[in-house]
Parts: C-alpha cells; structure tokens; sequence
C-alpha cells in the first residue's frame, strides 16, 4: 500500500492500532497531543461523565479519551496474559473479598483513547472545496491551515464527527498524525507517551497483522466481546488508519457501527440534482409557453 | 425505522458533530434558487415577447446573484480566504462545483440583465442570456446536493428528493417575487410558475417526510418543526391569494408574492434547523445504520475473532 500521485516519494501507509483493552485512562495521550500540536485548551468544566470531561473529538481535541462504566459480567480471566495473570486476580479478590472491576456484579470499566480514523475513503477530503485536506505520502489525511477558508463542509461530511471549526480561529482542525513527526522518521506524540503500548503506531499492513493476533488469543480467552472496528477495507470508508480494538459494540464507546464516507453517494445525489433541475426547467417551460402571455 | 429498543450511546453524545454553518446558509438557499429560477423565467419571457416581465426577472435574477457571495463569503471561518474555493474543481464537491457555477451564473446574468434594462452588450447578451437561463437550473438544486452529500441522516437519506424540494421552492420564489413586482396583466407565466412551484413544495415535502420516516422526525419537533409548519401555512395561503381575483390586482399579487416569498424562505430554514437536530441526536445516526447491519445489507465496520 502506497499513496498514489507521490510516485518515488511514496512511502508504506502509515497509521495507530488502538488496542482498548490495555487502556488505563491516564490521558497522556491527549497531553502529549495538546503539548506538540500546540492544540489550545478545550472544555476544562466537569462533565459528570465519569473521568470524561473533553467527551468528544473536535477542533481542540485530537485525541479522547471515553470512559465507559459498565455492570456487565466479564470472566477475569479476560485479563489474558499480557496483564496480571488472571488466576492471580481471583485469588486476590477471594482472600481480601473485593470485586475486581471485571467481576460478576461489579463494574466493568471500558476506556478507548479515540482519535481521528484516517479514512481510505476519506469523506472530508472528498468534499474540501478548497483543496485544503490533502492525502500525504504515508496516506494519511492532513488539513493545511494555510489553505483551510472554514467553509466547515467537512465537518458535515466526516461520518465520525471529528472534524470541527476552532472558535476565533475559523479554520478546522484535526489529528495529522503527527504529520511534522512522521517526516522525521519519528512516531506521533500520542503514541510514544502511551505507557501501556495501548496505542501502536506503525506501517498499517503489519499493524493489521498484529491487530489479528491480539483478537484471536481473545477468542482462544472466551472474550467473545473483543472486536476489530475499521481493520478490513470492505467497509463504508474502505478501511480505516487508524483502527481499533474494542470490546463493546461501536456505539457504546460513541462510534458508528456502519459508517459509509457520504461521497459513495455522490452519483445518486448529482443524478437527482440534476434531474430536479431538469424539472425545474420543464416546469418554467409549462409556465411561461404553456398559457397566455 | 428508528426502533423502540434503547439505542446504546456514549453518555447520549452526538456521534457527528451539527454544522457550523449559521443563518446566512439558508438565506443563501433562498437567494441562490430565486436568482437561479429568475434566468430562466426571464430567458423564456424573452423569447415570448413579454419584455416587461423579461426585465424584472433578469433584474431578480442579478440582484439574488449578488446578493449570494457576500452572504456565502461571510459565513466562512476565514472570510478573507474565499477565492481559495477557486484554487480547485471537485466534482465530489457540490460546494465545488457550487463554487464555480454561481461564478458563472453571476456574470451571465449580470450581462443579461445589463441588456434587458440598457440595451447595452447586445453580443454577449446573446450568448449570456441562454447560458443563465440554462446554468440557472443546476444554481437552483446543487445546494440541495451540497447538503445531501453529508453524514447528516435527515439530509443524506433525502438525496433523491431534496433536490426536487429546493427546485420546487426555486420556482415559487421565482415566481413569486416575479408576480409581486410586475404589472398582473404581463404577470400570468409568472404566477403559474409560482403556483406550480407551491404545489410541487406542498408534494415534494410530504413525500420526503414519507420516505424518511422515523428519520424525518425533525420537521415535526423544535424549531424545523415549526418553521416547517409556517412554510406550509405560507405557501398555502400565498397561493390561494395568489390564484384568486386578488391576484389579478396589483395590491393582491404583492401580498401573495410576499407570503409565498417567506413561505419558501421558511421551508429552506426548516430544512436548514432539521440537519442540526437530527445531527445531535445519536439515535439517528446509528439505528438505521444497526438496521442496515441487522437485515444483512451492510456488513459494518466491526469485526470479531475470524
């Protein structure tokens, strides 16, 4: 996979594997984000929403982080291996009688640091009238805010709602994954301050490859739950570049289950335009030849 | 389509985000279907030889045209950078393509109704005046597909009809404004284009919100709601006025041009205000989408153990 129109300058596509079971919702993410990007300060009120208060991906915040809080029963053997060995947890909370958060009847605690998908079909840079959202050479999608007039049609356009105009500003703003980075041979911000390796960034074919490995040892664990969101190319954005492990259905963590780039429609909508005008000029035709003067 | 069951959400957080388009939008929808409408009006009095009728249509037809771009201009983020809209075409983008049209229309039209009042440019107004009355068609529909082509389910899922709606409300603008200002016995072409157009609303809309559904709920409930109610009671009402003896007097012919004006002007707004309530609310966006996964016609973006 290459970006095309970079010819020799083409390198492999680029993009993160969000892996949420081994998320622990310490934020560094959208820290580190905020502090290379230079992203301004966003919401800082008490949502309520458990530790969320940012709630949403938008102009000031690239990376978010949702925290979820269940009563739903999950084994402890979910932990896999990579964790605390989950024998270890149970015999931990019957000796002190406490719930683990994934015992029966306690809470199960979901947390996903959400971030821009990075499209294959990329709706927004589809619908840019200005040329401003572009594909680079690791095929990701990147706003030039040299060039971005915030006409805000992608912000309509983005089947995820991450695109969104910064207020005194104008322009729209968005994860480029680190575009400044990746030219330097560096990994994004988000990435590298993970401490739980949560968020993997890398050449997305192997990305993939790693990504089916984790979900089959929680298929061999019994964690029927696990699912990978955006890792194949047939969906209705082709793929994403940025996908994710989850362990709930999409919409419980504030995602689309069946997102479809908006432009896949494009034929249909210029078609029904284009015939609704044709009726419109039928109709002045009957209007003006049809009776008296 | 919506069904009863809870729909899962993220603390009932949007799952796309509203436009951050404001009021001049939908008054640009308005403006840009009665400017588009009005060339063709004029085009086809022209050739009628009803030249007073001619004249005030081309002369609405300029004065909407100019009236688009400031209003386009100012609702950007960055006001000072709208001739980057030019640095490209995008067929994927009726904002685009939009772009470029309205470039057109608005010189065209501008030459045409320079000839149709002064006389002058009588070359290029041969040319102009067919073009405008031609391109003035797409002017009036594409900003339908400019909302079409979006997330936004009450939008998206109208894409067939949307553009029926915008072109119907075109027509009665057109001929609404046509019939206020010209003199009713030169005025006939115009009042049947503004009642064709009024009932071509009063059908599209029923058949729109038939085929949305549960999805359409928008036009019924807050602001969409009311103004769609308001654009219906407008459109009926200036129609009747429109098509009784009043119509005939030029007193009865404002008054009616004037409700099916604001009558149209509403129905734009209420399409306008249903896009951001069906945008916050997540139940839109993904039960159809879940249905589409359910009934095995999509397969969706998730994907467990192989």
């Amino acid at each position: 996979m290459t970006a095309l129109g970079y010819g020799a300058e083409a390198k492999p596509r680029k993009g993160f594997f969000t892996d949420t079971s081994i998320c622990i919702g310490c934020k560094a993410c959208e820290v580190a984000c905020k502090e290379w990007n230079h992203v301004p300060d966003d919401n800082s009120g008490f949502s309520g929403h458990s530790y969320d208060n940012t709630l949403q991906l938008d102009a000031n915040t690239w990376r978010h982080v949702a925290f979820v809080e269940q009563r739903k029963p999950l084994g402890v053997d979910a932990a896999a291996e990579s964790l605390v060995e989950a024998a270890h947890l149970n015999e931990i909370a019957e000796r002190e009688g406490v719930e683990t958060y994934q015992e029966d009847g306690g809470i199960r605690w979901l947390m996903a640091s959400d971030v821009c998908k990075h499209c294959t079909h990329a709706a927004c840079l589809d619908v840019c009238p200005t040329g401003a959202l572009f594909r680079t050479e690791f095929e990701t999608v990147v706003v030039q805010e040299d060039v971005c007039n915030g006409c805000g049609y992608c912000v309509t356009a983005c089947p995820f709602g991450v695109l969104d105009q910064r207020e005194d500003d104008g322009r729209v703003w968005k994860c480029t994954l680190c575009y400044d980075r990746l030219k330097d041979d560096m990994e994004p911000a988000c990435a590298q301050a993970c401490p739980t390796n949560s968020i993997q960034f890398g050449d997305l074919d192997e990305l993939r490859e790693r990504a089916e490995k984790r979900l089959e040892k929680f298929s061999a664990a019994g964690v029927e739950e696990a699912r990978l969101y955006g890792a194949d190319e047939e969906d209705g954005v082709g793929g994403f570049g940025a996908f994710f492990l989850l362990l709930d259905e999409p919409e419980v963590y504030g995602l689309p289950p069946d997102p479809v780039a908006t432009t896949r429609h494009v034929g249909h909508v210029w078609t029904a335009a284009l015939a609704a005008a044709a009726a419109l000029g039928a109709a002045l035709a009957g209007a003006v030849m049809g009776g008296r003067r | 389509m919506v069904p009863r069951a809870e729909p899962q959400s993220y603390y009932g957080q949007p799952v796309i985000k509203e436009p951050v388009w404001t009021w001049e939008i939908p008054l640009y929808f308005f403006t840009g279907g009665l400017a588009g409408a009005s060339s063709g009006l004029a085009f086809l009095a022209d050739l009628r030889g009803n030249k007073t009728l001619a004249r005030n249509a081309w002369a609405l037809g300029m004065a909407g045209l100019l009236a688009s771009p400031p209003l386009l201009i100012s609702d950007l983020g960055r006001p000072s950078r709208f001739l980057n809209m030019l640095r490209v075409f995008k067929v994927t983008s009726p904002m685009s393509v939009g772009s470029w049209l309205l470039n057109f229309e608005g010189m065209l039209s501008t030459v045409a109704a320079a000839n149709a009042w002064t006389g002058a440019l009588e070359g290029p107004a041969a040319i102009a005046k067919p073009a405008a009355a031609a391109f003035g068609l797409p002017v009036a529909t594409y900003t339908a597909a400019l909302i079409a082509n979006t997330s936004i389910p009450v939008w998206h899922r109208a894409r067939w009809t949307l553009p029926f709606l915008f072109a119907s409300g075109a027509a009665v603008s057109a001929g609404a404004a046509a019939a206020a200002v010209t003199a009713p016995r030169q005025a006939a072409p115009a009042r049947r284009l503004a009642l064709m157009g009024a009932a071509g609303e009063v059908i599209v809309s029923q058949l729109m919100e038939q085929d949305l559904g549960e999805l359409g709920k928008p036009y019924h409930e807050g602001a969409a709601g009311n103004l769609n109610r308001v654009s219906g009671a407008l459109t009926v009402a200036g129609g009747f006025a429109l098509a009784s003896r009043l119509g005939s007097r030029r007193s009865g012919a404002a008054i009616g041009g004037a409700l099916l004006l604001a009558g149209a002007l509403a129905k734009r707004w209420s399409v306008f205000r249903a896009g951001f309530q069906s945008a916050s609310d997540p139940a839109y966006t993904v039960e159809p989408q879940r249905q589409r996964i359910a009934e095995g016609r999509a397969r969706g973006a998730s994907r467990s153990a192989r």
